[in-house]
């Protein structure tokens, strides 16, 4: 049914409705401690102070934004940076008392002229990789809690007893309170307290409550992420985006905190107080009509949100079925986007934040829920997105309904659609080679397809119920590999080979095997395999635009620190180059859609009233990413073995994944290889791919070789004391640390190249410690 | 609540048009309390040769379904209303008004169009312009979509 014009009062989602006695939840409550603050105007974007609550000691302060701090991180995901660098030591772990959740927004985070500026980026120490993760989420969290008066929200400490922390801008009050009796799973909790903490019992009260939560799943895995909450005043319902990667729900329970509500007094078209409205008005009406003409032809976004993704890849042979075994499948076609369509609610402005006009998140109202505890209630799914859809195929689920069941319970139990379903796919890789069976599955039977029992593995993980398998699975990839491996169950190359994780971190959802630039996106990244960096499979591999290393090397330093610049500033990427202007294709750089790029550089100078231009951006990115490099470095990581990545992720692991692009492979051992047509075809198939695998493998180091070089890091992929200094990031201590690793490495023999090169081939430089003459 | 079934829209005759723009005036006397007209009018007579033309919002409300806050709605008269003090300024519906007509002055974030109040009409000294009533449902327009592919 294709309606418009409904009053918005009169919508209807279908869902089921829940009475709750909200008086008797919050007489439970008991405020702990609290901290009343002088509410301020915003400034240029900048509230120019964050907030520190520390839940151990019970302590509540503001820390000032000094023009320093600005300066040199810009804001967003740079502000995280730097609080967690004050905050944490070299050895805190996820579950340190002092590993610091924090939640920053960025100076154009919260303008409504522009599509996709509500933005929220959150950091932590991830149980996943042991280093810093960064998420960049939607919903009104972040925009909420600038307008409330702080740049930055930072968690330290853990709590006793499950909390809230209310941040209550329409009072200037900040308080810590226990919350016994409200549920955990975010579905529900999220509309519990966005009726109980609405000033009126009325929609456009409850759109000023935005709340941050996670679920039960988080509790007991390590895939916890945070839902930001975004009331939608048609559909009464406080829709929810992730900060999935990396375990941030995990941190958040683990500190006992149940939710965090942000409450603002009013908002309007200039909350961000900037400096120039009316560009930002033009520039932002530019967009809009672009989306308006452009977007049904080239993206599809208002229709179907990134979804319409899924039959692109499986063109391209780039969709990971089965585990990235295959890039396409026959059944395919069953979860492409005009699938979900028939799904979505439509002509609802879908947006995370007010005036996205790109409206990627689509929902599906009125979803009957099919297994586990809230079986046969209707409810709101939010999604789903191209990885949730993408993960459903790795796991060779190809029903839409068991998808949305999936994205569902993964959303309310605050675990990460990608981790698991990645997760899942390796687990049940293993299944079918009998590495995994029913008894080590704890009764599962997780062959690939079976949605039942994908679901009660998350059932289960939720209830907290652990037998050996569902404790360690839960983890993620990296520690179910050790596991496997002591348990001594399988060759353990090809256990290492198959899970697709990095650092501890499992990949997103893209089969890189046959672009080494994408390999590179993946791999020589700050946090772990997410597709957030840099994506540059149809650059490399569709329309070879960038052939040499050197050429990959500039795209893996430009397009990394490009898409850095979005987290600094709390905007979301899509609008970038999820649309295109009509002329886009004529330009000198269409990969970088210079005439976007154009608007971002207005939008900072018209928010800011600064006076940069589109050189200067990148440096904003280069100063903060060299320093999560470095504070990577400083906790033991960051070099050149934590870059590595699964082999599944370069070539073909398995005799089945050669013969499905024989072709392919054949003609790469000829071409690059320079064997000859008739070996290659007397040869076995296990030969070559063992000449493949060294010949992949050497490949990716030669990348490495490049991109550490154009970064400005050593061979051991540390940045250089003269980078850090020559981007103004010259805290004597970072310098110091750095010197003495690259000292250590020196000592250790590890300062060269990692590829084999032979005759006729170059590494970047033949110059021993290059970066001291810079 | 009862559904308005008919709205009230402007209709130009360019032959009685002598292009003095009494009718900018008054409307940018509604919207912002001045009487420049021009950018700060909802309607707009633009010459054309030796005509004129009139560019102004006809009530069909694909706006109401773009606006994230529900700040545009259809008022009992049928007219699309725009509520300045719910509105937060994104822009949306002035960029994706089929007809532009959805209109933004430098003087304030939030945008304005025509509530057909009359104020034009009854500036005009020579009948240049009336409100006639149309059937809702023959104008009506909605937000659109690619419907899958």
């Amino acid at each position: 049914m294709v309606q418009g014009q409904i009053p918005i009062e009169e919508y209807e989602t279908g869902n089921t409705k829940h009475k709750w006695d909200l008086k008797k939840l919050r007489f439970a409550h008991r405020v702990l401690f609290e901290y009343n603050y002088k509410k301020g105007e915003l400034k240029k974007g900048y509230a120019d102070r964050t907030l520190y609550i520390n839940l151990t000691n019970k302590e509540i302060k503001e820390k000032k934004v000094t023009d320093e701090m600005k300066k040199k991180f810009t804001g967003g995901r740079g502000f995280g940076l730097k609080l967690l660098w004050d905050s944490i030591k070299s050895t805190t772990r996820w579950d340190s008392v002092e590993n610091d959740l924090v939640i920053t927004t960025g100076p154009l985070c919260g303008i409504t002229q522009y599509p996709g500026s509500g933005k929220s980026l959150c950091l932590t120490i991830s149980p996943a990789t042991n280093i810093i993760c960064d998420c960049n989420v939607g919903g009104f969290v972040g925009p909420y809690l600038k307008f409330a008066g702080f740049d930055a929200l930072e968690i330290q400490g853990k709590a006793k007893d499950d909390v809230i922390i209310f941040i209550d801008g329409e009072n200037g009050k900040i308080t810590v309170e226990t919350a016994p009796l409200e549920e955990t799973n975010s579905h529900l909790l999220n509309e519990q307290l966005t009726h109980m903490y609405a000033s009126e019992d009325s929609d456009k009260s409850r759109q000023k409550v935005a709340i941050a939560s996670s679920g039960k799943g988080a509790e007991h895995s390590w895939w916890g992420c945070l839902n930001f909450s975004f009331y939608d005043i048609r559909r009464k319902v406080p829709r929810i985006k992730q900060a999935g990667r990396g375990g941030l729900g995990t941190v958040l329970r683990n500190k006992k905190v149940k939710a965090i509500i942000v409450k603002v007094e009013k908002i309007h078209g200039l909350s961000n107080n900037p400096a120039d409205p009316e560009t930002l008005a033009k520039v932002g009406t530019k967009l809009h009509r672009e989306i308006r003409d452009r977007d049904r032809y080239q993206c599809n976004m208002r229709a179907v949100g990134t979804g319409h993704l899924v039959e692109i890849m499986d063109d391209y042979d780039l969709l990971p079925c089965e585990n990235y075994r295959f890039g396409s499948f026959p059944k395919a076609p069953k979860i492409y986007s005009p699938k979900f369509y028939e799904y979505f609610t439509k002509i609802i402005p879908d947006g995370c934040w007010h005036g996205c006009t790109l409206a990627c998140s689509k929902t599906v109202d009125g979803y009957t829920v099919m297994t586990g505890p809230y079986k046969g209630q209707k409810v709101t799914v939010d999604g789903p997105e191209y990885e949730t859809i993408a993960a459903g195929a790795n796991m060779s689920i190809w029903d839409p309904l068991w998808i949305l069941e999936f994205n569902f319970y993964c959303d309310t139990y605050g675990i990460d659609t990608i981790s698991t379903g990645t997760s899942i796919a390796f687990y049940m890789e293993m299944y079918e080679y009998g590495i995994l069976n029913k008894d080590r599955c704890d009764g599962l039977e997780l062959c690939f397809g079976n949605t039942e029992a994908v679901l009660e593995f998350l059932h289960r993980i939720a209830r907290g119920e652990a037998g050996e398998f569902i404790n360690v699975a839960s983890k993620g990839i990296r520690r179910a590999k050790d596991w496997l491996i002591k348990k001594g169950w399988g060759d353990p190359q090809v256990i290492e080979d198959s899970g697709m994780e990095s650092k501890g971190l499992e990949y997103s959802e893209y089969v890189t095997k046959e672009s080494l630039a994408m390999q590179g996106g993946y791999g020589l990244t700050l946090k772990g395999p997410q597709h957030d960096e840099a994506w540059l499979i149809f650059m490399d591999m569709v329309n070879n635009a960038i052939p040499t290393f050197e050429d990959k090397a500039e795209a893996l330093h430009y397009f990394p620190m490009w898409r850095t610049w979005f987290g600094l500033n709390g905007l979301c990427k899509l609008p970038w180059n999820d649309i295109e202007p009509a002329n886009n294709a004529q330009t000198n750089e269409p990969a970088k859609v210079p005439e976007h790029v154009q608007n971002y550089v207005e939008l900072f100078n018209a928010v800011t009233g600064r006076n940069i231009d589109k050189k200067e951006l990148i440096l904003q990115s280069e100063r903060c990413y060299n320093w999560q490099r470095a504070m990577n470095v400083w906790m033991g990581r960051g070099q050149r073995k934590d870059d590595w990545i699964p082999y599944r992720s370069m070539g073909p692991v398995t005799e089945t994944e050669y013969i499905s692009r024989k072709e392919r492979y054949d003609k790469q051992l000829i071409e690059k290889l320079g064997l000859k047509k008739e070996d290659v075809d007397k040869i076995s198939t296990k030969e070559k791919m063992k000449i493949l695998y060294e010949y992949r493998k050497d490949q990716y180091q030669k990348l490495a070789d490049a991109v550490y070089y154009r970064r400005g890091w050593t061979p051991n992929g540390i940045p250089t004391p003269q980078k850090m200094n020559q981007l103004g990031m010259d805290d004597p201590k970072i310098i110091e640390m750095l010197q003495e690793k690259i000292n250590e490495d020196e000592h250790a023999g590890l300062n060269v190249w990692g590829g084999k090169y032979t005759k006729g081939e170059k590494p970047p430089t033949i110059q021993l410690k290059y970066w001291e003459k810079w | 609540m009862d559904k308005p079934s008919t709205v009230k829209i402007l209709k130009f005759h360019p032959e009685k048009c002598d292009g003095r723009l009494a009718c900018e005036k008054a409307c940018s006397q509604v919207h912002f309390k001045s009487d420049e007209g021009g950018e700060k009018s909802a309607i707009r007579i633009i010459k054309v040769g030796k005509s004129y033309k009139m560019h102004v919002c006809d009530q069909r409300g694909l706006c109401i379904d773009i606006c994230p806050v529900g700040a545009i709605t259809r008022k009992k008269n049928g007219v699309v209303w725009l509520d300045k003090n719910i509105c937060i300024g994104c822009q949306a519906c002035v960029g994706f008004c089929p007809i532009g007509a959805m209109r933004k002055s430098e003087s304030r974030i939030q945008p304005f169009k025509c509530i057909s109040c009359g104020a034009c009409v009854r500036a005009c000294p020579y009948g240049a312009l009336e409100l006639v009533e149309v059937k809702i449902d023959d104008i009506k327009e909605i937000v659109y979509h690619k419907l899958g592919k």
